[in-house]
């Protein structure tokens, strides 16, 4: 098994440890997509002693606020930090699950207001219980299989 | 201070703001009657904003808020539809929360109250969003429980659409907070969700043959139409579920029948005469416990 399937960066964050699958996922929450011009390299499926195949996401040249990765523990709970500075991890932590979520997950119920033309957020509640579950603010729907409902 | 600014769900209130609330209603009962004047809510103006029908609840409040020397403007059907297509409702809560101290709101989606509040100056009182919540509602069945039986160690069934019934599923868990045996009668269509089920004690399913006798609260409602894929269907359903002074026979003395209404032709009308009917009671406990809603949020002082 070679040690870096995809070659050292400088500077930036490594998310590290994510959910086999979800590392698209993770891009979409950080608000990286198609017309970012970060320069962002992704594996997916790579082996791993933990978790048995996991993904991981290097955004190069910027130190990604914690509150915005810890949103990542919505889909990934067990994701690692990595910042590197001069090609060194100059801090390591996990993800920890917000309590609030503002945006990101959009409510599964059709009459919910916040899917409504209202100038509206949606907003949920997450917590942990065997998996994350998050509960609508508004209309108290609850969602257990919140990547289906990332947007 | 006000316990409560906005009320928008009863999962908002714990037991003792439960309770603080319906001891208040009960001071407000003679003036609800009409029997006593008050001035209490002089100089202030309520707005009820239904998006959606609901001329009982309406009234109720409207009742209220001129019981305690307030005043009420009313947004009519006809209005509530072209604001509705003209403008957001922020926007209406906006401005509508410059006119008046308080607002009642009736609408169809659920977690509009909620949304409301956050749009607001003044207290938003959710008259009934959708599916979602009611807890005016929910505070004067309990209110009537109490008066009529007690919210302590009885035993209570739950009869009709328990799947849809928004009345229901408040109800329940705000039971929950008492020392409450309750009973879940329903076709199997109608069942509960057993979302709601999750962590309940004392809760069983039962058929009120089986469970007649020994309950002190029959709570009714109404099984609709639209429910059943056809006309007989229904028909055989709900004339199972109906309740007449014959079925009554069987009942503890003391045990009381509620239902939200409009009833459709759940209770016979024979049922009206004996001592169990307590729908038209429950009915008017709406307006005491809306008075000490309003005076609540408004930070009446009893004079
Ligand atoms: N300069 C760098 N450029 C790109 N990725 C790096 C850099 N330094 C470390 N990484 C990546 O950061 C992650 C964590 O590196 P580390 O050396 O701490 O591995 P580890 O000991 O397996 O850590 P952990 O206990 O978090 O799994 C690995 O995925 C690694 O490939
Ligand atoms: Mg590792
Ligand atoms: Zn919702």
């Amino acid at each position: 098994m070679k040690q870096l399937t995809i070659s050292k960066i400088k500077e930036g964050t490594v998310i590290d440890h994510i959910n086999a699958g979800k590392a698209l996922l993770v891009l979409k929450i950080l608000g990286i997509h198609s017309n970012s011009t970060e320069t962002v390299s992704m594996a997916m499926n790579v082996p791993s002693k933990k978790m048995g195949k996991k993904d991981i996401v290097k955004v190069e040249g910027k130190f990604i606020n914690e509150e915005q990765l810890n949103k990542i523990a919505l889909i990934a709970p067990n994701a690692t930090i990595n910042l590197i500075k001069d090609y060194e991890i100059q801090k390591k932590f996990k993800v920890v699950l917000p309590e609030f979520i503002e945006g990101i997950i959009k409510c599964p119920n059709r009459n919910c207001i916040s899917n409504s033309d209202e100038p509206i957020t949606s907003k949920f509640r997450v917590w942990f219980d065997k998996n994350v579950v998050a509960q609508c603010y508004y209309c108290r729907r609850k969602v257990k299989e919140i990547s289906e409902y990332i947007y | 201070m006000s316990r409560f600014k906005h009320l928008i769900s009863i999962d908002d209130l714990d037991k003792e703001d439960i309770l603080f609330i319906l001891k208040k209603a009960e001071s407000f009962e003679s003036i609800a009657r009409g029997e006593i004047n008050s001035k209490m809510l002089e100089g202030k103006i309520l707005a009820n904003l239904f998006f959606e029908p609901s001329t009982r609840t309406r009234m109720s409040f409207e009742v209220a808020m001129k019981r305690l020397g307030g005043d009420v403007i009313n947004m009519t059907a006809q209005e509530a539809s072209s604001i509705a297509k003209g403008e957001t409702l922020a926007d209406t809560i906006k401005v509508v929360s410059k006119y008046a101290d308080v607002i009642v709101l009736r609408h169809p989606l659920e977690g509009a109250a909620r949304f409301a509040a956050e749009n607001s100056e003044v207290p938003i009182i959710n008259g009934g969003d959708g599916a979602g919540q009611h807890p005016t509602q929910t505070l004067l069945d309990l209110y009537t429980i109490m008066k009529e039986s007690s919210l302590d160690g009885i035993k209570i069934a739950l009869m009709g659409d328990l799947k849809y019934s928004r009345t229901v599923h408040s109800l329940i868990r705000a039971l929950t907070l008492f020392n409450t045996k309750i009973y879940l009668i329903s076709p199997d269509t109608l069942r509960l969700p057993e979302e709601f089920l999750e962590g309940l004690k004392n809760v069983e399913i039962a058929e009120l043959d089986d469970v007649i006798n020994e309950i002190d609260v029959l709570y009714v409602t109404r099984i609709q139409k639209e429910r059943f894929p056809d006309e007989e269907e229904y028909k055989k359903v709900a004339g199972s579920y109906k309740i007449d002074s014959e079925l009554l026979k069987k009942a503890k003395e003391n045990l009381i029948i509620m239902h939200p209404l409009p009833r459709i032709d759940e209770i016979d009308v024979s049922v009206d005469k004996t001592r169990h009917a307590k729908y038209f009671d429950q009915a008017f406990y709406g307006v005491p416990i809306r008075m000490a809603i309003l005076s609540e949020v408004l930070n009446g002082v009893i004079a």
